[in-house]
């Protein structure tokens, strides 16, 4: 029997990394019960405050209490994270998984495109859509998710080589089953442990990549609580306070160790599997 | 070898293509034209109409594409709306100044990270092993606005003030100047860089200290030094190498941000300028530019991939 204590001893980067994003998480959806003052709250005497007295963690130059911003920024971090690798998934899969399925010329194209896609830096994508469209949270969540799918469409295609010469694939098509129930009742319930792993890996990255666009003052615009935004903010006040820069950036290197650790660990204990 | 360099040289050629095409058909087809992009949302219709047609925006979209294109290819780069001046004339120092960081900042990996993942290899399982590994981990997560922040707050603030906050001293200016703005957003670079190849040089030696062929060495009589350099690392740095070239296109995004952080003049902020300004022709040609330099980097990493490995030139 496995106990959660020899899963901890046998992949303690699964162990921590869980302990972790199972905190964030916690705080993140709790943030309205947690945080002890309004997101938006600005008290103008209390600029720039040390931690401790009445904000815990300092106030940033607006006189906002730097937990409770702290707080609801790892709202924004998780959705726009989550949000974005599910959109790559969504857009990404099916073109693996098709052009995987189909094989021939039209692999061969499909993958073309997609190398062409993937020369291009990730951040690089992203900017130019954010241009075309403008900048918010969600063109910053449109934007990172379109830069994921290709990668992901890559993955899941050579994935789909590995299977689908399998005999279950064979043994569907000789019964006649159509190409969609093969390609999405057959194949794909066997990537998922590689589109697991996969999406636990990207998710530290796009959230990255979002606090980098709001950072840029291209993601989350003002006044959301976003730790990019937030450290974008701190930056005129930093030799005179170094609070407001401080703490969403823990925050935010704590979330992206949690999701590689857990990355990581997942990768280990399904790698057998998949 | 010659074959394998003429294939390569070939799908390069098709994927410079299609990236044009992308970077095109991004700017141009998504909803927020190319006039709608310069003139602002609030626009009315009667002047945007006069700029698509000063412009040429009115003509097919393949017809602006090859006219684009057919610019770029003979040297004709385009007007700048913003800077009211050629693009060739804004690109040249900035490219170079983004090069001269990006290079500073790969050196300094391949100097540190090298020997730093050998060392975590040959100590594996230690707490020397441990401390690098954690540490790479760190450099990782950590995002590189916040790096550079902190390197600014510490290093840069009015107490120690050893180096300057941001921008940038041109070489005339004398060594010192030119050096000292240059340290703090090369480090920053390098912090996130370095976790990526130690990881990777270290596990690669991990697997190739335990082949067999290294036990040959070792019972041969090689001393471990011999081992190491002339047996281990040079199969063990394969993963690497790849590493690098794909931390390459890491460097072409960190290098947006870090520049910004340091208010550093290269092409980072250039992108990030056209941007804010909507200066169409200037932003097409300069994330061309960068997504060019990253396609020709990756094919010279393939060709030091072949030249280490001669299966790979088979396949």
């Amino acid at each position: 029997m496995t106990t959660v204590a020899a899963v901890a001893r046998a992949n303690p980067a699964l162990a921590i990394g869980t302990v972790i994003l199972g905190c964030v998480l916690a705080l993140a959806v709790l943030a309205p019960l947690v945080a002890p003052y309004g997101v938006a709250d600005q008290s103008i005497l209390d600029r720039l405050q040390r931690p401790g007295g009445k904000h815990l963690l300092g106030t940033d130059q607006y006189g906002r209490d730097l937990l409770s911003r702290t707080l609801f920024g790892g709202r924004t971090a998780l959705l726009l994270g989550l949000g974005a690798v599910a959109l790559g998934l969504l857009l990404g899969g099916p073109i693996g998984l098709a052009s995987g399925y189909a094989g021939g010329r039209t692999d061969e194209v499909v993958m073309r495109v997609v190398d062409a896609f993937l020369s291009f830096p990730a951040l690089l994508m992203a900017l130019m859509i954010i241009t075309a469209l403008g900048a918010s949270t969600a063109h910053a969540l449109l934007a990172i998710g379109v830069a994921n799918a290709p990668g992901i469409a890559r993955i899941v295609r050579s994935q789909t080589l590995a299977v689908k010469h399998e005999e279950f694939v064979l043994a569907a098509r000789a019964q006649g089953d159509s190409h969609a129930y093969i390609m999405f009742g057959e194949i794909l319930p066997n990537l998922l442990p590689i589109i697991v792993i996969e999406a636990s890996i990207r998710v530290g990255f796009a959230i990255l990549a979002g606090a980098s666009l709001s950072f840029l003052g291209l993601g989350v615009q003002p006044p959301t609580a976003d730790w990019g935004l937030m450290i974008r903010e701190a930056r005129q006040h930093i030799f005179l306070s170094p609070w407001p820069l401080l703490c969403p950036g823990v925050a935010l290197a704590l979330t992206i160790v949690g999701f590689n650790l857990f990355g990581d660990g997942v990768r280990d204990r399904l790698a057998g599997r998949a | 070898m010659a074959h394998y360099v003429a294939r390569r040289t070939l799908s390069i050629a098709l994927v410079l293509v299609l990236i044009s095409l992308i970077i095109f058909v991004a700017i141009h087809v998504l909803p927020g034209s190319a006039a709608t992009l310069i003139l602002g949302e609030y626009a009315t219709p009667e002047s945007l109409l006069a700029l698509e047609r000063d412009m040429g925006l009115d003509r097919p979209l393949a017809v602006q594409y090859a006219a684009w294109i057919g610019g770029v290819v003979t040297g004709d780069w385009g007007y700048s709306l913003a800077m009211k001046q050629p693009v060739t004339a804004i690109v040249g120092l900035r490219l170079r100044n983004s090069a001269l960081l990006a290079g500073f900042a790969l050196a300094a990996v391949v100097l540190i990270a090298i020997p730093l993942g050998t060392l975590a290899a040959l100590r594996r399982g230690r707490w020397l092993d441990l401390a690098i590994l954690t540490g790479s981990y760190l450099g990782i997560s950590v995002p590189e606005f916040v790096t550079g922040m902190v390197l600014i707050l510490v290093l840069a603030g009015p107490s120690l003030h050893l180096f300057p906050t941001g921008d940038y001293a041109p070489l005339a200016a004398g060594l010192r100047p030119w050096l000292s703005h240059l340290v703090l957003p090369a480090l920053t670079l390098t912090v996130v860089l370095l976790a990526h190849v130690l990881r990777q040089t270290r596990s690669g030696l991990v697997e190739v200290l335990q082949s067999a062929y290294v036990r040959t060495a070792r019972l041969k009589g090689a001393t471990e030094r011999r081992v190491v350099v002339r047996h281990a690392l040079r199969n063990g740095l394969l993963p690497a190498v790849t590493v690098i070239a794909l931390d390459l296109g890491y460097l072409m995004g960190g290098i947006v941000v870090v520049e910004e952080v340091f208010a550093y003049p290269g092409m980072g902020r250039l992108i990030l300028y056209a941007i804010q300004n909507r200066d169409v022709p200037l932003l097409q040609v300069s994330i061309l530019i960068v997504a060019a330099t990253y396609t020709f980097a990756n094919f010279a990493a393939d060709m030091v991939y072949a030249w280490l490995d001669p299966r790979i030139r088979y396949r």
